[in-house]
Parts: C-alpha cells; structure tokens; sequence
C-alpha cells in the first residue's frame, strides 16, 4: 500500500522537541461488533453478559466436521455501514484463513478478509473547532469473526476460556494515516461511533468491548517522510486513546532526538501509568499465513441489493448537520455538538421547532447539556421534557423573562419539575416591564449617587455599574436593555 | 524455491508439530519435493489470469438472522481435559 499524504501540516498540532518542532501521524483500526441476532457463520446468539460457553455451537467451538454458513443480516449490516461512509462497495469479497495460535480461537484461525474486503474507500468527516472542516480517509472495511474470551485471575496456573464471544461478527474499520493530532483521533472514533449508531449497524458501547481500536502511531519532522510506527492495541476508550497517543508520540521523540531508532511493535497502554509498554516480542513476530477459506465461496450480491439497503438509509450525520445549519441557522460548530448523539438532535429539534433556533441551541447546549453532565446523566434520562425547555425559550422570547431568571427558572423545573409559565406567575419571577416602575428605581439611584452620575456622564462605559445596581434593586426581574435606554435618557448620554 | 531446516523449524513451530532434531532433514526432503513438484506451474503464463478460490461455480449461500443454536454450555465442554463452571481451563496464557 502506497501512502499518500492528503494533510496540510498544521502549526497548531505540532508537538516541540529538542531539535525542533514534529508531526504526530495516526491512523487507526477500529473493531466494531455487528448488531446481529445471531452470529456471523452460525445460528448461536449474541447476547452479552451469558453464564459461561451458553452461546457457542459446535461451529464456534470449532468440532470436527463443523461448516460456516454465513448470516445475511451481517452482510447488510457492512454494506449499511459501507454507504454511511461513502465508500466503495465490493460487489464480490473473499473470506480468508488467518492463522494463529491462541486458546481463546479454538479454530486456530480467524475467519476474515484480506485482499478482497467487502468494503473499499471511504471518507469521513470532521468539525475541529481549531482547524475547520477535514477529511479523514476511510482505507477498508471487512467482515471477520470475533475471538472468545481468556479470563486470567480465577486460577494460580490456569486460565479460563468463555467462547461466547466467539465467531460474533465484527467490522474491521481501516482509516487511512490522514490523523494529526490526538484532538482528530479522538474526534474520528466519536464521528465514527455516532455514524454507527445512526445506522443502526454497531452500539458503540466501549465500556462492553462492543467497539475497539488499535492505534498507529509514529512521528516525523513536519511534512518530512513517514517515521516508523508502532501500533498500541484494544482501546476501548476515547479519553484513554488521546492519552496514548500524547505518550507514545512523546516517546518516539525523545528516542529519535537521543539518536535512537524505533522498533516497529505492538505496545499496551496503562491507564493506571499513563505509559505505553511493549507487548509482544520480536521473535514472535506472526506469521498470519492468509489463504481463501475452502469452506466459503466468494460472497457476491447484486447492484439491487446495494441499492434497496441505500435507499433504507436513514438521515446520517452529515446530512442532519446540515440540515440543522439550514433549517434552524445555527452554526456548523453547534449543529456538530447537537447531531453527537441522535437523542440530542431530535430534543433540539422538538425545542426548536416555531422558536429561535440560535437561542434554542444555546439552551439545549449549554444549559441542558451542560446540567446532565454535572449530574452524570444521559439525554435520555433528562428530568426536563423539551416542551418545558421550549417554554422557558418562548418566556425569554416574549421579554417576559430575563436571561438571568431563566437560568433561575430553569433549575426550578430541573429540580421540582412543572409548567415554567405557571411558576414564573405564581412565584411573580416576571420580568418589569413597566417603565414607570423602572424609571422609580433609576431616580432612586441617581438621586443617591450623585459621583458617580458625574463619572458615568465623563466616562459612559460607567453606566453598566447603575444597570447592575437596577438589576439588583429589582432582583434581577427588570429588562436590562430597558434599564440601559432609560438610564441614558436620564443621565444624558449616547 | 527450496526450505533450509531453521524453514522447516518455523512451520512446525507455526503448525504447532513437535519435530526433532533427527527428523528435520527427512522433512525438509519431503517439503523440497512438494515444492519442487508445485513449481512446474510456473511454466504457466497466467498473465490476467484472475485467481481462481473456488472449483464450484456459484456464490455464497447466506442463512437468515436467527438465533437456532447454542444454549448447551456442558456439552460444549464435555471432552475438556480440564473445566471449572462451564469454563474450558488452560495453562495460564497473560500476555
């Protein structure tokens, strides 16, 4: 494989050393569980969390005699995932053999693709807040059966083996090495999971090993030739893989600026340390020895096929942003924010449907967004319905209310839930619209300020010091752009 | 293309065959001859040939998504060495 270089080298990603600035290159492998019934070459279930060996068939377990037939649903699922990133799909792949020797495979190889993988390139897009729009290169997708489970801590001298997880289907999602900056790593696999679970085609639950990535990583001086990599396997978290890469590129620096070389290799990251750490040891190096399955022929399907799935896609990602920037004229950085998770977007939808959707967004982002992650809580288990949230916006619209006792508000129907409209009545949090009564409150304080009126009529950026002792006066409950005109008025100044 | 004996240690190594010392050169002579005998393909011009990974002409069969197997865990184990709770135990594999 030829690697074209398809980035700009970005100043702001570069990393300082001692001989100068580098240039963090990663490209990733990301396994993703199929959501499938059953699995990938036999009718055994997948569910998690099952007492030990209760979802294997004697096809998972790899007796004697034992053939794959392979599940139809998978298939789809990878052509699914094939168009949600805009790739080529291969109307004809090829399964093939790939060996090695490890207990959790009783098989002794992995049934996967190599030269012919169901899916070929693709692309997938991303919005940094630092660097625009960029585009993340899609090299492959196959299709290739998961490996069972070894669990080493229940025994001084023997491991235990659960198959469970044996011969479930995983899509292995290739990226091309166009990452450059632990910030766009951590960005593809979070587009990458939303665009899998918009498609129904993956759960994206890291926690439960349900989406993985191995991460390669190797630095250069900026825009100079690709150094050599090394590749640290089984992430199956955002957070740990932007530390990894921090680390490792890190790593590699010292050693080349020491007049070192780097080992191509595999290494583990530590959460606990923060530290990558070789994992396997050269002479061990595998020898995989790929050959076509002779137990599967070659898997073809029709352009009617592609095209019945293509046109059963729902709205993906992409084409929600934009709509959301469209419809609703909020900016590409909110709608990127917004369109992360499908329940988000449909509760901004709901807020902002009739209403402004620049304030809608504000509220749902910042405020909505904001409070669920200090109580830890996801969209789905929000205590505020989008109808409230969209009462408070129309209570703001309406000048009935003020930002300030809108944040107020808001964490009343938080907390004790209710009609916002009915509590702002009965807890008489309206807003002073009055300008009578606001006009006896400006007299108030000029008349008990004399200074300080002399120094606002020399200086009017003063004047915001009488808006907050108004705002004070009146709690907070009078509108400040009335408070600044009629101070103006008063005190003479434009 | 021929094998040395350290080839023929390796492949065993792979395959996960115990050879001995002693058996090494017999190996490496039957290896040699299968390779040997393989190599007169190499007389063929397979110039846009496309590699041929199947002898029947049709495609792969798919079955439909549902769950018809599996749910019998002690079956499953029944000709373990060695078991623990529907576990299969091996000699401790931590990498």
């Amino acid at each position: 494989m030829s690697i074209v270089d398809t980035r700009t080298p970005n100043p702001k990603s570069f990393i300082p050393g001692a001989t100068g600035d580098w240039e963090v290159i990663i490209g990733m492998e990301v396994h993703a569980q199929v959501l499938s019934e059953s699995k990938l070459f036999s009718g055994s279930p997948t569910e998690f969390g099952c007492p030990p060996n209760a979802n294997v068939s004697f096809v998972d377990a790899a007796m004697p005699g034992m053939l794959p037939v392979i599940n139809a649903e998978c298939v789809r699922q990878a052509v699914r995932t094939g168009l949600g990133l805009k790739a080529r799909i291969n109307k004809r792949s090829i399964f093939d053999r790939k060996n090695y020797f490890y207990p959790d495979l009783p098989q002794g190889y992995q049934i996967s693709q190599y030269l012919d993988p169901i899916v070929g390139e693709g692309v997938v897009k991303l919005d940094m807040a630092d660097n625009g729009e960029i585009e993340i290169g899609i090299e492959r997708l196959h299709l290739e059966q998961d490996a069972g489970k070894s669990i080493h801590d229940q025994h001084p001298n023997m491991s235990f083996v659960d198959l469970n997880r044996s011969g479930v289907a995983l899509m292995e999602i290739v990226s091309k090495p166009d990452l450059r900056s632990s910030e766009e790593a951590k960005a593809f696999i979070s587009k990458l999971r939303t665009i899998l679970r918009y498609l129904g085609t993956c759960d994206g639950n890291m926690e439960e090993g349900s989406m993985r990535a191995d991460v390669n990583v190797s630095v250069r001086k900026p825009g100079g030739a690709f150094g050599t990599r090394c590749e640290i396997k089984n992430m199956n978290s955002i957070r740990f893989i932007g530390q990894a890469i921090e680390y490792e590129a890190r790593r590699q620096i010292d050693i080349i600026e020491d007049g070192g070389t780097i080992d191509q290799e595999t290494r583990l990251y530590d959460p606990k340390t923060g530290e990558t750490r070789s994992m396997r040891s050269k002479e061990e190096a595998h020898d995989y020895r790929y050959f076509p399955d002779p137990d599967l022929l070659p898997l073809e399907f029709s352009d009617a096929f592609v095209a019945e799935l293509a046109g059963n896609l729902p709205e993906l990602p992409d084409e929600k942003h934009d709509r959301l920037v469209r419809d609703y004229g909020i900016t590409p950085y909110d709608a990127s924010v917004l369109i992360l998770e499908q329940a988000r977007a449909d509760f901004f939808e709901q807020v902002a449907k009739g209403r402004d959707g620049k304030q809608s967004a504000n509220w749902v982002i910042n405020e909505l967004l904001g409070r669920l992650g200090k109580d830890d809580k996801d969209i789905e288990d929000t205590p505020m319905s989008a109808a409230q949230l969209g009462t408070i916006v129309d209570l703001i619209g309406k000048g009935d209310i003020s930002g300030k006792i809108a944040k107020d508000l808001f964490e009343i129907v938080w907390t004790e839930g209710g009609d916002p409209a009915e509590i702002v009545e009965t807890r008489a949090m309206k807003q002073v619209t009055d300008t009578g009564a606001i006009e006896r409150v400006v007299d108030e304080i000029i008349a008990a300020n004399p200074d300080k009126v002399e120094q606002a009529r020399a200086k009017p950026t003063l004047l915001g010091w009488f808006v907050g002792q108004v705002m004070k006066a009146s709690g907070g409950k009078v509108n400040p752009q009335a408070v600044n005109e009629i101070l103006k008025a008063k005190l003479g100044i434009e | 293309m021929s094998v040395d004996t350290e080839t023929v240690k390796r492949i065993a190594r792979l395959a996960r065959i115990r050879v001995t010392e002693a058996e090494l050169a017999a190996y490496q002579g039957e290896l040699n001859a299968i390779l040997g005998f393989v190599e007169q393909l190499n007389e063929v011009d397979v110039d846009g040939v496309v590699p041929m990974t199947s002898v029947t002409p049709m495609a792969l069969r798919l079955r439909e998504d549902k769950v018809t197997d599996g749910g019998y865990a002690e079956r499953i184990v029944a000709n373990a060495p060695l078991s623990e709770d529907n576990f299969f135990m091996v000699p401790k594999v931590v990498e």
